[in-house]
């Protein structure tokens, strides 16, 4: 029993969940099963034969859960359908790991549809008849149909935290669920990367439930950028959530992964290396931000820190006027 | 010959809103199929299932337990379908009691949790979750990614020989899924006569009560219910 716990420490939840704790005394399953009446298992709804079925069954599950290396994706393909009125759409398009990929359009014109294609690794079988390809393949069933194959993770305004745990027990509760080798050391990291995107601090000890908009939207990030396994993520429009951009897309970057961003703000339209327009439901065109736009974006940047200086000024009962307004506009019209 | 299947979940944890997109999506497939709800005082779903077109009945247990009240009737429930030619019938049940247990051998079965409901709730439920052959995950879409994938761990540990499917009942994301691993894993029956109960219902005051896993009305003893199948107890829409 030591060697098995030794090898797989998530065995202590098996026992735990059927109400045993001293499963660590016994010499093996088979000593555990004797030790307790059968009364005790049918409390669980379970009789021993079924324990034993399930134990081997966990055990089975979760060294296939760490065997897994997680599939490589070296690229994801939008083989294009139709928009609302029948038209074709843009043919093709590829993604590779570490690129940012915007999707822009009016509000109403597909921009969900396109990431929830994408999310389920639509074959012709969505309205928009897209067909999507990983490694420049149709995925197998099983990748499409199981939670446990899938490859998106996702990020959307509408996400909140239900737990109520604190930030550092909800973080190591993923660690462990991730079967990390440490997940203390994974935790102070993902807080620390959270509170250097957020615009307020926060510690460890504070409830999820309590993070402010800004302050949760940064943890998300952080925790799916360093301890999601999923190597492509989709963002359904974060622009208003008070956390630094520009770091949040680095880091997803950073750990090589595929992220596609449905925005409507120019500042994060003009990061992605290249942006998809949605319109009337179909990928009108594709565009791969051009020097031009490359250089707007510093000024567009300088802008975006003057107007949150503002913000503080405001926050902090000062008025935006005299030297406070000079120095954002001098801010704002320096040169590059 | 009907396929039958068993679709069972914590109350509210959106069984109704996902059996009606899967229905949806297995129509698209050319299989129709009709559902048969338990509940236990009373239910609204019924009109759910016939405002989107779906052919179904409704079973209410009143005062007995809902669980030994749906063993006393899925038989029937099978035969509802096969009366009206249906080639799958969905039996619904809300999972009342977390040791609740009605999952039949050899039918497949199915288990609904939602993510609200936090990440616990996999070792919370009984044979319900432990001994279906595919739990599906409900309201990802409003948790963060990390309560999703704790979420799909937890249920593989509670049971780590099912399949695992989050589904959206709003949007019907998933449905597709759940109807493919539908199509593949329900067996067409002539009967479920004799067919044994995964595991023994928690006790009560009936013969299931004292351990009867056997389907059939012989099997069936004390105090026992069945649908009234000609009146308003009985069948809705379609």
């Amino acid at each position: 029993m030591d060697e098995m716990l030794a090898k797989h420490p998530t065995l202590a939840d098996f026992f735990r969940q059927i109400g045993i704790e001293d499963f660590a005394t016994f010499a093996s399953l088979e000593e555990v099963l004797r030790s307790y009446p059968e009364s005790h298992f049918e409390h669980y709804g379970l009789d021993r034969a079924t324990v034993r079925e399930t134990f081997d069954a966990f055990v089975h599950r979760m060294e296939g859960l760490k065997d897994e290396a997680q599939a490589k994706v070296q690229s994801i393909v939008v083989l294009g359908g139709y928009d609302k009125s029948g038209r074709e759409e843009v043919a093709r398009i590829e993604f590779v790991p570490g690129e940012i990929v915007c999707v822009v359009g009016p509000t109403g014109s597909g921009k969900s549809r396109l990431l929830a294609d994408i999310e389920c690794l639509a074959q012709g079988d969505t309205p928009t008849g897209r067909r999507i390809l990983v490694n420049g393949q149709a995925p197998d069933h099983c990748r499409r149909h199981s939670s446990e194959h899938k490859l998106v993770a996702q990020l959307s305004q509408n996400m909140n935290f239900v737990l109520d745990l604190s930030v550092g027990e909800f973080v190591a509760l993923h660690a462990e669920s991730r079967m990390l080798p440490d997940p203390v050391a994974a935790t102070q990291l993902v807080v620390a990367c959270a509170n250097d995107l957020a615009g307020e601090k926060f510690v460890a000890d504070t409830s999820v439930t309590q993070l402010s908009g800004g302050q949760s939207r940064a943890l998300m990030i952080a925790d799916t950028a360093l301890l999601s396994p999923l190597p492509v993520v989709l963002i359904d429009e974060i622009e208003n959530a008070g956390v630094d951009r520009k770091k949040a897309l680095s880091l997803l970057v950073k750990g090589e992964k595929i992220v596609l961003m449905s925005t409507h703000d120019p500042l994060l339209a003009l990061m992605g290396t290249r942006r998809m327009v949605i319109e009337n439901g179909g990928i009108k065109r594709v565009l791969t931000t051009s020097d031009e736009e490359r250089s707007h974006l510093s000024y567009l940047e300088r802008w975006d820190r003057g107007v949150l200086r503002l913000r503080d000024v405001l926050r902090g009962g000062g008025r935006i006027e005299g030297r406070e307004w000079e120095c954002f506009e001098k801010a704002i019209s320096s040169s590059n | 010959m009907t396929m039958l299947v068993t679709v069972s979940g914590p109350p509210s944890s959106g069984k109704t809103s996902i059996i009606i997109k899967t229905v949806s999506a297995l129509r698209r497939d050319g299989l129709d199929a009709g559902v048969v709800k338990f509940d236990c005082l009373s239910t609204v779903d019924g009109g759910l299932y016939e405002k989107a077109g779906i052919q179904a009945a409704v079973g209410l247990s009143g005062n007995l337990c809902p669980d030994h009240f749906f063993a006393s009737n899925v038989e029937e429930s099978l035969a509802w379908g096969q009366q009206r030619g249906l080639p799958l019938v969905l039996v619904e049940s809300a999972g009342l009691c977390n040791r609740c247990s009605p999952h039949i051998k050899g039918i497949l079965a199915i288990c609904v949790i939602d993510c609200l409901a936090g990440v616990s709730t996999p070792k919370k439920i009984g044979p319900m979750l432990k001994l279906a052959d595919a739990v599906v995950i409900s309201k990802g879409d409003i948790v963060s990614q990390a309560e999703r994938e704790v979420m799909a761990f937890r249920t593989k540990q509670a049971n780590p020989k099912a399949s695992i499917i989050a589904v959206n009942g709003i949007t019907g994301q998933g449905a597709g899924a759940l109807a493919l691993l539908i199509r593949q894993g329900a067996a067409p029956q002539a009967s479920i006569h004799g067919s044994r109960l995964r595991f023994s219902m928690p006790m009560a005051l009936c013969s299931y009560c004292l351990g009867e896993t056997k389907l059939g009305e012989e099997f069936q003893r004390g105090y026992v219910r069945k649908v009234d199948w000609c009146k308003g107890n009985g069948v809705v829409g379609g």
